[in-house]
C-alpha cells in the first residue's frame, strides 16, 4: 500500500534525499549553462554583473507596495488538520499587520500554496515561491521530513524560511528561522521536576524515528547528571495502537515516570489503554513533550488527567497577549477552534518577520538582509517575551509544566522563571551552532 | 510465572481483536476468493459510525453495535451489487475496484467528518480491571475477547447450521453446479459479502474505545487482517481463529521480550518463510482452486 501512516507530529520519513539530490542536480546543470553562456560571449563582462542582479532582485521583492510572502503549510493529506491551523494562524497575524498599516505602508501579499503532506510537493511548491513568485520569505512546514525537503532550495537561493514546530534540534541553517522549542528547552526544567515530584525511576518510549531518539538521547544525559536511572528505552512503530505487551513492561519493570514521545494516534491509544489496564498516574504518569488539547480531545479528558505535558505555550496559559491572541483566533476562525504550541510560534513568527522588515529600506527588502535584520530581535508573543538568538536563529522561550484535566484542558503548574536559551546542538557537547555556521569545540 | 501468565493474557487479547478484524475478510475472501482492499475502510466506517450516533444521536455504546453492523452490511450490499458483482472473473480488478472504493470512503470521511481524531468513550461499566487468574485485566479487553468468541460462534452456525450457510458452501465448491440446483449463486454472494462488511463494521466499533479513530485508521488494520487470513488459509474461519491467537501470542510475546518494531518484523518474517513452504496457509489441508 502506498498510503502514508497517520500520525501527526514532526516526523521523517525516506525520500528526502532523492530531492536534495535532484536540487543539486539541477543547479549543477544550471552553472553548466551558464558557464558556457558566459565562455561565449566573453567571461570578463559577466562576472562584474552580479551585483545588478542583486538591486534587481530587491525591487522585485518589495514593488508597488507589497512584500510578498509563502504560506507553505498542508492543506490536504495526513498532516492537513493540523498544518491547517498553522495556516491559520498565519494568515491572521498577516491580516492583522495590513489592517494596522502594514509594514513601513507596504501591504504583506500571502501567496498560499497546499504541499499536501509531500516532502516533494513541498520541495516544488518551495522551489515555485522563491523562484516564480519572488517571496521574500516564506512560512512553511509541520514535519521535519518538509522542512528538511525544502531546506535546499532555501540554502541555494539564500531565501529564509520561518519554522513554527517544535523539534529535535541538531540542525544549523542560516536560512531557517526556528520559533519552535528544540530538546533543551522542554526539558531542562521538566525532567528534574519531575524526578523531584515523582522519583528517578524512568521509563522511556517513542515512536520509531528521528524525533523520538533525539529527545531520548538527551533526556538520557539528564537523568545521568540526576543519578537517575533508565529502566527501559523502547520505540514503536509509527501509527502503532496495541500498547498491550508496553503495558506489561511497563507494570514489571514499575519505573516512576514514563517519558513518552509517542505521537499522533498512538498518543491516544496509549494513553486509553493505559487507563483500561488500571494504571494510575498519581504512582506512575505520563510525561510527554507532544500531547497538546488535541491529543487530549481524541483520547478523552478521563484517559488525559493527570498526565504531564511540557511546552512553551498552553492555550490556557493567563497573558494580555495569550486572551488577544485566542479571542482574534476565533473570531476570525470559528469559536470551537483552539490554538497550541505549534499555531502560537505560527503566529508571532509574522510579527518577527514584522519587526524585521520595518527596519530595512524598501530597495534593501531581501532575504539575507531579514535574516540580519531579525537576529537579536524581541517581541511578546502570547507565551511571553521571545527573541531571535543571534547565533543559531533559533528562538529564547517560555517552557512551561503543565497537567491535563479531565475537562479537556490543561492547568499549567510552573511557568519558567526566565526564558531559557535555545540551543540546538545541547545533546553533543562537542558541536555548537554559531553564525558562521555548525563548529567542532 | 506470573509474567508469563500475564503475557498469554495479553496474547489472547492481541489476537481477539486480529481475529475480529479478519473475521470479516475471511469470510469475503474465504469463500468469494474477492480480495477486499477496502476492508479497512469498512472497519474505519464503523469506529465512525459509532462516534457519530454517541456525539449527535445520543446513542449508548452497545445499543450502537447492532445499528453499526446493520448499516455497514447494508453499504457492503451496495457495494457488491454496484461494483464487485461485475468483476468475479477477473480477480486482479477486484483489487483495484475495492482499493478505489477504499480510497473514496477515506476521502469522503474526510470531507464529513474532518481529519482529526475522534473520540468514542468506553461504556463506565466496562471501563474498570478485572482480576482473571490473579492477574488484572483490562475489563473492556475481557468483554472484546467474549465478545469475538460470540461472534464466531454465530459464524460458524450460520456457515454450517443454516440453509443460508448449506447453499453459500456449495456455491463455494462449485457455482455453476449450485446455480443448476436452483441455488441463487449472486444472491448469496451478495449476502455473504454484506455479512462480511457488518463484521468489519462490527470490529471498528468494538476497537474505537480502545485506539483511536481517524479516517486512515483502516490502512493498518487491513495489513494485519490480511497476515491472518494469509497465516491461517483460505477457506477455513478455524483456520482463521488458529492463526489470529498464533499472532497475538507470538507478537506479544516478542513484544515483551524486545520491543514492538522487532516483533512486528520477526513476525513478518516467520509468515513470508512459512508462505513460501506452505503457500496454502498453516490451517488448510487442499490449496484454492
Amino acid at each position: 500500500m502506498a498510503k502514508q501512516p497517520p500520525f501527526r507530529f514532526p516526523h521523517l520519513d525516506g525520500g528526502f534525499f532523492v530531492f536534495v539530490q535532484r536540487e543539486e542536480n539541477e543547479m549543477a546543470m544550471k552553472r553548466r549553462d551558464f558557464m558556457k553562456g558566459a565562455a561565449a560571449v566573453g567571461a570578463a563582462s559577466v562576472v562584474g554583473t552580479p551585483h545588478l542582479w542583486f538591486k534587481n532582485a530587491g525591487l522585485a521583492y518589495a514593488g508597488q507596495g507589497e512584500i510578498k510572502v509563502g504560506v507553505l503549510f498542508s492543506l490536504t493529506g495526513t498532516t492537513g488538520i493540523i498544518e491547517e491551523s498553522l495556516n491559520k494562524a498565519t494568515i491572521l497575524a498577516i491580516e492583522e499587520i495590513n489592517d494596522a498599516g502594514g509594514i513601513n505602508g507596504m501591504r504583506i501579499v500571502p501567496v498560499v500554496e497546499d504541499p499536501a503532506s509531500d516532502p516533494a510537493t513541498f520541495a516544488a511548491k518551495a522551489r515555485k515561491l522563491v523562484l516564480g513568485d519572488k517571496c521574500v520569505s516564506v512560512f512553511g512546514s509541520y514535519t521535519s521530513a518538509s522542512r528538511k525537503a525544502v531546506l535546499p532550495v532555501f540554502e541555494k537561493r539564500n531565501n529564509l524560511y520561518w519554522y513554527p514546530t517544535l523539534y529535535e534540534g541538531r540542525e544549523c541553517s542560516k536560512n531557517v528561522i526556528y520559533t519552535g522549542a528544540v530538546p533543551n528547552q522542554q526539558q531542562d526544567e521538566f525532567i528534574p521536576w519531575l524526578v523531584k515530584n515523582f522519583g528517578k525511576k524512568f521509563y522511556l518510549i517513542g515512536s520509531n524515528y528521528i524525533y523520538p531518539k533525539e529527545e531520548n538521547n538527551y533526556c538520557k544525559k539528564l537523568l545521568e547528571k540526576l543519578g537517575a536511572e533508565v529502566v527501559n528505552e523502547e520505540y514503536v512503530p509509527l501509527g502503532h495502537s496495541e500498547f498491550s505487551s508496553v503495558i506489561n513492561k511497563i507494570k514489571s519493570t514499575q519505573p516512576n515516570v514514563i517519558f513518552s514521545t509517542v505521537v499522533g494516534d498512538s498518543v491516544v491509544a496509549l494513553h486509553r489503554q493505559y487507563r483500561a489496564a488500571g494504571l494510575d498516574p498519581e504512582k506512575m504518569p505520563m510525561a510527554s513533550l507532544t500531547t497538546s488539547e488535541n491529543e487530549v480531545a481524541a483520547m478523552g479528558g478521563d484517559a488525559a488527567a493527570g498526565h504531564f505535558t511540557s511546552a512553551p505555550y498552553f492555550m490556557v496559559h493567563k497573558s494580555p497577549e495569550n486572551e488577544r491572541f485566542v479571542e482574534a483566533y476565533k473570531a476570525r476562525w470559528g469559536a470551537d477552534k483552539v490554538t497550541h504550541f505549534v499555531s502560537e510560534p505560527s503566529y508571532f513568527q509574522v510579527y518577527l518577520f514584522k519587526q524585521a522588515v520595518e527596519k530595512l529600506a524598501p530597495s534593501d527588502i531581501t532575504p539575507p538582509n531579514i535574516r540580519e535584520a531579525v537576529k537579536g530581535e524581541e517581541m511578546t508573543a502570547p507565551q511571553g517575551r521571545v527573541r531571535i538568538e543571534r547565533e543559531n536563529l533559533h528562538t529564547w522561550l517560555w517552557p512551561k509544566i503543565a497537567v491535563a484535566k479531565s475537562d479537556g484542558q490543561f492547568e499549567v503548574l510552573q511557568d519558567s522563571k526566565e526564558w531559557v536559551q535555545p540551543v540546538p546542538y545541547a545533546a553533543y557537547p562537542d558541536q555548537v551552532c554559531r553564525e558562521s555556521g555548525l563548529e567542532k569545540v | 510465572m506470573d509474567f508469563l501468565l500475564e503475557n498469554i493474557i495479553t496474547g489472547l487479547s492481541i489476537g481477539s481483536i486480529l481475529l475480529l478484524i479478519a473475521l470479516g475478510l475471511a469470510i469475503i475472501y474465504g469463500t468469494m476468493g474477492v480480495i477486499n482492499m477496502a476492508h479497512g475502510e469498512f472497519v474505519m466506517l464503523g469506529a465512525y459510525a459509532t462516534w457519530a450516533m454517541n456525539a449527535f444521536l445520543g446513542v449508548g455504546f452497545l445499543a450502537s453495535l447492532i445499528v453499526v453492523f446493520l448499516g455497514v452490511a447494508c453499504l457492503g450490499y451496495l457495494v457488491e451489487r454496484g461494483v464487485i458483482r461485475f468483476l468475479y472473473r477477473r480477480p486482479l480488478d477486484t483489487i483495484l475496484a475495492t482499493w478505489g472504493v477504499g480510497v473514496m470512503l477515506q476521502q469522503i470521511v474526510r470531507l464529513i467528518a474532518g481529519g482529526e481524531l475522534r473520540y468514542v468513550e468506553m461504556p463506565p461499566a466496562l471501563s474498570g480491571t478485572v482480576s482473571v487468574l490473579g492477574i488484572t485485566v483490562s475489563g473492556y479487553r475481557v468483554f472484546v475477547f467474549l465478545f469475538v468468541l460470540a461472534l464466531f460462534a454465530a459464524t460458524w452456525y450460520l456457515m454450517y447450521r443454516t440453509a443460508f450457510g448449506t447453499k453459500l458452501r456449495a456455491v463455494v465448491q462449485n457455482r455453476e453446479i449450485a446455480s443448476c440446483f436452483g441455488i441463487n449463486s449472486s444472491r448469496i454472494y451478495s449476502l455473504t459479502f454484506a455479512y462480511g462488511a457488518g463484521l468489519a463494521g462490527l470490529a471498528g466499533a468494538l476497537v474505537a474505545p480502545l485506539k483511536s479513530v481517524s479516517p486512515e485508521m483502516g490502512t493498518t488494520y487491513v495489513v494485519d487482517a490480511f497476515f491472518v487470513v494469509v497465516l491461517g488459509g483460505v477457506q477455513s474461519i478455524f483456520g482463521t481463529v488458529a492463526s489470529a491467537f498464533v499472532l497475538g501470542e507470538a507478537t506479544g510475546m516478542l513484544a515483551f521480550l524486545w520491543n514492538d518494531t522487532i516483533a512486528k518484523a520477526l513476525v513478518l518474517l516467520g509468515i513470508m518463510i512459512l508462505i513460501r513452504f506452505r503457500p496454502q496457509g498453516l490451517f488448510t489441508s487442499k490449496a484454492r482452486r
